[in-house]
């Protein structure tokens, strides 16, 4: 498979809208982890932004708000939910929706996301992002619940797409289709997750890349990278699992790449949830991939020259 | 049942058949896959737990902690996406849980830790400063009147066992061969401003402490402290709690008209 140059002018040109103009800057952010709490207020290192989990902020008082508030006074802020249970065939949790409507009344966000994914059923938390066949009623299902949130947050909110395991023999849509229904019927902007893109790739042996150029790609507002674990399933072909938990593999770079150069500038997030190592590693991290994000940006200025 | 009732159901129960209707771009059978699934819930809930018990983890080992934690997460999963809150119930679940009764003070050390975790994220305030409290404590006839505020982080834990000092020869303070489990303490947990403290409480502080909770006056809570412990020092107490910053407010109840 050839990689399109950005520079071959017959390539996809740069989105005429981009989303994000008021929302997060083109640079790097992290996940703000409580054991960098006070290097990051010591130090201030050179940073896009940071991004929380929401239900970890949904508490009274204590270190995190305190450390939150003043980390917040020098940086952006991507708020990314992992509760609201978008995909769940129940209804939306109205409290918590409440909770996460006083949460970035708080803080003023640039930037909300939720994941395409379900993790509540029946009152029991599963704390894992379950997936969800693709057809006509879990379209409008998810298309209802996303309205429900926009107007309740009164925001624009980016949705993820999911790493998956299995795939449902009740789907009659592929992800990409799905995904772009979701946006054009309801307006929100997408948090394109470049890995979970390579994860569901390799594991429903799918094209990665074509994945990527099927989505309506003006509407992606923030990418996510961040490492997987390699594994095997019954027949014994690969298996990746979405740990966040390992440095980002070379292939998720060149797709992440990829991704730029139809993008152009995009905030992105380096995602690490589990072994998080020294600060300095994951800005290390960061730094590879401003690099990037610099080189879309003399890309795209060739381009419009 | 619903699909995802079906998909729930099989998350938590390791002897339930993998949900119909899974299917694998090759073939492969899909209980491998669907097994991801299983084991990140099931292990990241007890990843959850091991996070908030430390010191319960320490004292039965890895092994022993994750299998009980397995039993509890099965049993009882979140019913709140706010993981903050989870475990709850998971020192009454040691209590009952057979093969943990050859450590009897177990489920005291995790009701600790679980009132730490508690204090932690517990609503901010500042503790009383000390000229008002210098200006309550002026008028020695008006002492008994006084009520308290004690701070939300506040916690009192009374137990059979030396759950103080077993927790705190964890933290590396004290040898814990040198520790009597079979000691009763009482413990107060508080947070000031970023730190939770775990105090032990001298005889009949229990006592005082969760009567001025309940909103007595402080002459009332010292004299049913007194019934409690003969040798209850209400001086040494009230140090104690101001310097452990667990007190907001000392006030007088304000005056109803007659």
């Amino acid at each position: 498979m050839t990689m399109p140059s950005s520079r071959n002018p017959c390539a996809r040109g740069v989105p005429a809208r981009r989303t994000h103009s008021d929302g997060l800057p083109d640079r790097a952010g992290l996940g703000l982890k409580p054991q960098h709490f006070a290097e990051i207020l010591a130090t201030e290192p050179d940073l896009g932004f940071f991004e929380i989990h929401a239900e970890n902020y949904l508490v009274a008082g204590g270190p995190f708000h305190h450390y939150l508030r003043r980390i917040r006074d020098h940086y952006p802020l991507s708020i990314h939910g992992v509760g609201l249970s978008i995909g769940a065939e129940g209804l939306l949790d109205t409290s918590h929706l409440d909770r996460l409507a006083a949460l970035l009344d708080r803080y003023q966000p640039q930037s909300f996301s939720e994941h395409l994914a379900w993790s509540t059923h029946g009152g029991a938390f599963f704390n894992d992002l379950l997936p969800l066949p693709y057809n006509r009623v879990t379209l409008d299902r998810v298309c209802d619940h996303i309205d429900q949130v926009q107007e309740r947050l009164r925001r624009r909110m980016l949705l993820e797409n999911p790493a998956t395991y299995i795939e449902f023999a009740a789907s009659t849509l592929d992800e990409a289709t799905f995904i772009t229904e979701i946006v054009h019927r309801t307006g929100c902007g997408l948090l394109l997750d470049v890995n979970n893109a390579y994860v569901s790739g390799v594991n429903h042996r799918r094209d990665p890349q074509a994945f990527i150029a099927a989505l309506p790609l003006s509407e992606v507002g923030e990418i996510h990278l961040a490492g997987f674990a390699e594994d095997r399933d019954a027949a014994g072909a690969p298996l990746l699992i979405d740990t966040h938990g390992a440095t980002i593999a070379a292939a998720v770079w060149e797709l992440y790449a990829f991704a730029l150069e139809r993008l152009g500038p995009t905030p992105t997030l380096i995602e690490r949830d589990h072994d998080i190592p020294p600060l300095s590693v994951l800005l290390a991290e960061a730094q590879c991939a401003e690099r990037w994000i610099g080189s879309a940006q003399r890309d795209r200025l060739e381009v419009s020259v | 049942m619903s699909d995802q009732q079906l998909f729930a159901a099989a998350l938590l129960d390791p002897d339930a058949p993998c949900p119909a209707g899974l299917t694998t771009w090759n073939g492969s059978d899909p209980a491998r896959r669907f097994a991801i699934y299983r084991n990140n819930v099931i292990v990241s809930l007890i990843d959850a737990l091991a996070d908030t018990f430390p010191v319960t983890l320490e004292l039965v080992g890895e092994t022993f902690f994750r299998a009980m934690a397995g039993l509890f997460v099965r049993a009882t999963p979140p019913d709140s996406v706010l993981l903050s809150g989870y475990g709850a119930g998971f020192p009454a679940f040691i209590e009952r849980f057979e093969p943990a009764r050859s450590v009897p003070y177990l489920a005291d050390v995790a009701r600790l830790e679980w009132l730490r975790v508690w204090a932690f994220h517990a609503a901010d305030a500042d503790p009383i400063s000390p000229t008002r409290i210098a200006r309550a404590l002026a008028d020695p006839e008006q002492l008994p009147m006084l009520c308290a505020t004690c701070h939300p982080s506040l916690g009192i834990l009374r137990s059979d066992y030396a759950v103080v000092s077993l927790w705190a020869a964890h933290q590396g303070h004290g040898d814990l061969t040198q520790v009597d489990p079979f000691v009763p303490e009482s413990a107060l947990i508080v947070r000031v401003g970023l730190d939770v403290q775990v105090l032990a409480l001298p005889p009949g502080g229990d006592t005082l402490v969760a009567s001025l909770v309940d909103g007595l006056p402080l002459g009332q809570a010292a004299a049913l402290a007194l019934v409690a412990r003969e040798d209850f020092d209400l001086t040494a107490h009230l140090a104690l709690l101001l310097r452990a910053g667990a007190l907001t407010a000392l006030t007088l109840p304000v005056e109803t008209s007659p």
